[in-house]
């Protein structure tokens, strides 16, 4: 827990500065910013355009600094957050990262997030929303100690396809080495710092995790060393167009939490998420296991899908229907973007059985505000397989240096 | 206004507080002539302003407004007729060591407050807003409905026991166990499963015992703590405030909004008797000696004052009249209304936080509560009461003079029968004295500041507005007395063993915090007898 209380000011700022604050605050432009698990962040720097192009064609630099973090540690660290996620993490080797989600008993989603392991009884776990209520409940009976440590970390994701490049100019030598999902410890000029080889863009791209009094230094460096490999800082908005190309699911957008649903029937599974790859039937019990098992046997009911939308205008939160006419209803888009990259319409969405094979077509209920005109389409579109953009430079050792 | 003489008036409304004018307007505005007949000077019952001192204005009874349903102040009109509700934000609980526990509207610092004290009851505390939010959306459209007879077989009956068992189905097997504890536990045991710290669970616990003869640690309190909260559940904005004017503002606009219907209101007029003959309600005789006729009579004061005064026993069968008098409606609340020079000072608030303009609080565990309740329990006011303090005047300009204040204090618990003897006016100040020194413990120049003290016992509420006991919601909100059971078994659907004698008082279902629902149940109940179709 907490060594020293809080100080008073939360009520006159609620909001926490990032470690980046002081570099992120002076280049943003537009005073766009955004309020992400009790920071403010920048939401837009310049243009989303140019930030999202960054990503795909050069390098980008984003505070990933509010991502909760927790150091899980001790004998039973392993059997705890076995029985936790529905991954198998005894599979998971030192100096490996993990993608998971976490089930409540009914199989219903609590949040998704990564899990590193630095040694046979020492991982972090990197959450969406604050879990210390969640996994200190989970803890009794196992001998383990969880502590976030959000504030004491600064992460900052380097992403992109000269990425490899600028953090080998930065002076992170061997980072090529590093395979995707793995971890790797790094001293700069006195400096310690771990890389990963995750990102949540679907693109070439590494995470970089410091001590918060070492960041603006280091993001001093990387903007230099990257300056002529075209890099820039982006905010959560263009980030959010890669993510969508890229088929990643955003809690709160995607799904709803189980720790936070009021009606009847928002919970998601894994299995209903498309994420049934993450779940582990054959090792050990799990938390939801049995509602899973249950669930793969008579077959979700509904699940997230990627759409092929006609026509360029994004479907954002369209209904969807079995018929062009619209009476009956299948389901509906939860993110949804024109691809630049792609250049396709496309969309998250979730529907129901059995609209949810690939090539299945559904009709989607499209305004469109023309000159504060609405307008209504109804456009068709195709269940179609996620991810939307998936470079062979994501997964290549040693990446190119271009 | 039609002169009251001989005329025989569709219905008369013996109490004009809230329920008895949301049951009046509606019935007005089916186009019924109806009167309502008020003891006081002044309308509103326990939901009244009145200027006891210089220019302050007190809500001398209840003093905020959350649970009045927005359909009731839709359909009536009542922001036509002069109602605005103005909200207010956060609360505070001091402690005794001089820290504080404060609640923020903003996420982000409500998170980092709670955390202050415990950075998991931070987190837990979405999982407890979400269970609370979860029961309260189960219980919302029971509130505007009619309990059904679970005896019956009336189509009506059976229809609402299916839509109840059919909302229980629909809820899933999880949360029906969960709903079944909620409504039985008790708010200790509730709040155990959520945080750790015993500042944090004494400041939510508060809500679970305001109003009722029950400790925290009672089975049953977790529900009175849901009752309160229900007032969050419209997702509007707003929904939680003060009334502009003091809730006086309530009666005010519900008495224009049935004026504007041609319904009538007399006042210093005290019903002695509800007249009955042959079995059904035919009129009501004043103390006067006045006789009014009507055809329905809707008794808006509690089933013990209607059937243990008002009615002769004659006219009523044994066992309800066991059943009323077994019915528990027991006196526990006190109430200080106080004019201020300024505003206090509370050293355990940060300077500047706005948390002083929400509920105040000085009772920071559960066992500090419970042992004001064990005071009760031996009828003793509670030497260290629990109160809910709120200080309007910040907020709203109209209560009192610039730079002045008026100050509401709820204090739980003070009995309606002393064990020392009966209530006399030195006990009175003595009572009033323990809860301003409790204060002042919390604000050095607290007693320096008070202008002007209303001090009002369990007995003096009953005696000004006529609750029995002085029990504000007319009956305690426990399981045994709540839904097909509220007030009493085989009469929860507004109607007596006197045919046209209906109750609209909050006795009845949903029961009590200013919600108006019984009110409008109780005319929809009359609209139909009479074949009257339903409520405009």
């Amino acid at each position: 827990m907490r060594a020293e209380p809080l100080p008073l000011h939360h009520f006159r700022k609620p909001l926490l500065e990032t470690p980046f604050d002081a570099r992120t605050r002076a280049l943003q432009q537009n005073d766009q910013f955004v309020a992400w698990a009790g920071y403010t962040t920048v939401d837009v720097f310049t243009s989303v355009e140019q930030e999202y192009f960054a990503i795909r064609n050069a390098v980008t630099l984003y505070d990933l600094t509010p991502m909760v973090k927790y150091r899980v540690s001790g004998p039973d660290a392993e059997r705890y957050l076995n029985r936790l996620v529905t991954r198998d993490v005894r599979r998971l080797k030192v100096g490996r990262v993990s993608y998971v989600v976490w089930c409540n008993d009914s199989g219903h989603i609590i949040d998704d997030g990564t899990v590193f392991r630095f040694g046979a009884q020492d991982f972090r776990v990197c959450t969406a929303e604050r879990q210390l209520d969640w996994f200190s409940d989970s803890a009794l009976g196992f001998d383990v100690e969880i502590e976030e440590v959000t504030e004491a970390i600064a992460a900052l994701a380097v992403q992109g396809p000269t990425s490899c490049c600028v953090l080998k100019r930065f002076g992170l030598s061997g980072i090529e080495r590093l395979k995707p999902f793995e971890l790797g410890e790094f001293v700069v000029r006195g400096r310690p710092l771990l890389a990963s080889r995750t990102g949540f863009t679907g693109d070439l791209g590494y995470e970089l995790w410091m001590r918060p009094a070492d960041a603006l230094t280091a993001w001093d460096e990387l903007m230099a060393a990257g300056q002529s490999r075209g890099i820039r800082a982006i905010g959560s908005q263009a980030l959010n167009l890669a993510r969508i190309e890229a088929g990643f699911l955003l809690p709160n957008v995607d799904f709803v939490s189980a720790e936070h649903t009021v009606r009847v029937g928002r919970d998601r599974s894994p299995l209903e998420l498309g994420l049934g790859w993450l779940v582990d039937f054959d090792k050990p019990h799990f938390n939801g296991r049995r509602a899973l098992l249950a669930e793969r046997q008579r077959g979700p009911r509904r699940q997230l899908v990627g759409l092929d939308v006609g026509g360029n205008k994004p479907a954002h939160h369209a209904l969807l229907y079995a018929d062009a006419g619209g009476r009956r209803e299948v389901g509906s888009v939860t993110s949804a973007a024109w691809s630049p990259t792609c250049k396709r319409n496309i969309a998250l969405a979730m529907v129901e059985a059995p609209c949810f094979a690939p090539g299945h077509a559904v009709w989607a209920d499209i305004y469109l505000n023309r000159e504060l005109v609405w307008e209504r389409r109804m456009v068709r579109a195709q269940v179609v397989e996620r991810p939307f953009f998936a470079p062979e430079r994501r997964r290549l050792t040693p990446p190119a240096d271009r | 206004m039609p002169a009251a003489g001989r005329r025989r008036h569709d219905v008369i409304v013996v109490g004009a507080g809230h329920n008895g004018l949301v049951a009046a307007c509606y019935l007005a505005r089916a186009g019924l002539d109806v009167l309502v007949l008020e003891q006081n000077d002044y309308v509103g019952g326990a939901a009244v302003s009145r200027r006891l001192y210089r220019d302050f204005t007190y809500s001398n009874c209840s003093y905020v407004c959350s649970l009045l349903r927005p359909e009731i102040m839709r359909t009536l009109e009542l922001p036509r007729f002069g109602l605005q509700i103005i909200p207010y934000e956060g609360g505070c609980t001091m402690m005794r060591d001089g820290g504080h526990l404060a609640l923020y509207d903003n996420h982000d610092a409500l998170r980092r407050e709670i955390a202050r004290h415990s950075q998991r009851d931070a987190e837990a505390y979405t999982r407890f807003s979400r269970d609370v939010l979860r029961q309260c959306k189960f219980i919302k459209p029971l509130l505007l409905h009619e309990p059904p007879d679970p005896t019956s077989f009336r189509p009506r009956d059976i229809r609402e026991l299916l839509y109840l068992g059919q909302r229980l189905y629909r809820v899933g097997e999880q949360r029906m166990y969960d709903t079944i504890r909620f409504w039985t536990m008790s708010a200790a045991d509730f709040l155990d499963e959520y945080f750790d710290t015993e500042i944090v669970k004494a400041h939510f616990a508060g809500s679970s015992i305001i109003g009722t003869a029950l400790g925290p640690r009672s089975p049953g309190s977790a529900y009175v703590l849901l009752h309160h909260y229900m007032g969050d559940i419209d997702e509007t904005v707003g929904a939680w405030g003060f009334a502009r004017g003091g809730m006086g503002a309530v009666s005010g606009a519900l008495a224009a909004s049935l004026a504007a219907s041609g319904g009538a209101v007399r006042t210093g007029a005290p019903v002695a008797q509800i007249l009955v003959r042959n079995g059904r309600a035919r009129g009501v005789a004043l103390a006067s000696g006045e006789e009014l006729e009507a055809s329905t009579v809707i008794s808006n004061l509690d089933i013990k004052r209607t059937f243990l005064d008002a009615v002769a026993p004659e006219h009523l069968p044994e066992e309800f009249l066991t059943a009323v008098r077994r019915f528990k409606i027991r006196g526990s609340s006190g109430k200080l209304n106080i004019a201020l020079d300024g505003l206090p000072t509370f050293p355990a608030i940060p300077a500047g936080s706005p948390c002083i303009r929400g509920d105040l609080h000085i009772t920071d565990s559960i066992a500090m509560m419970e042992r004001a309740y064990d005071d009760w329990k031996d009828g003793r006011w509670s030497a260290a009461p629990y109160v809910d303090m709120l200080i309007p005047s910040q907020i709203d300009p109209t209560m009192a003079p610039d730079g002045k204040h008026y100050m509401s204090v709820f204090v739980q618990y003070c009995p309606y029968r002393l064990a020392a003897g009966p209530w006399t006016d030195a006990r009175r100040q003595e009572f009033g004295a323990t809860v301003i020194d409790a204060i002042a413990r919390q604000s050095p120049d607290f007693k320096s500041l008070i202008l002007h003290a209303e001090i009002r016992t369990p007995w003096d509420i009953e005696n000004e507005v006529g609750l029995t006991e002085g029990n504000i919601f007319q009956g305690e909100l426990t399981m045994d007395q709540l839904l097909f059971n509220r007030p009493v078994p085989g009469y929860a659907q507004y109607r007596t063993p006197v045919r046209s004698l209906y109750l609209s008082g909050s006795c009845t279902h949903p029961g009590g915090g200013v919600m108006g629902a019984p009110g409008a149940n109780a005319a929809r109940r009359v609209l139909a007898d009479l074949g009257r179709g339903a409520l405009q």
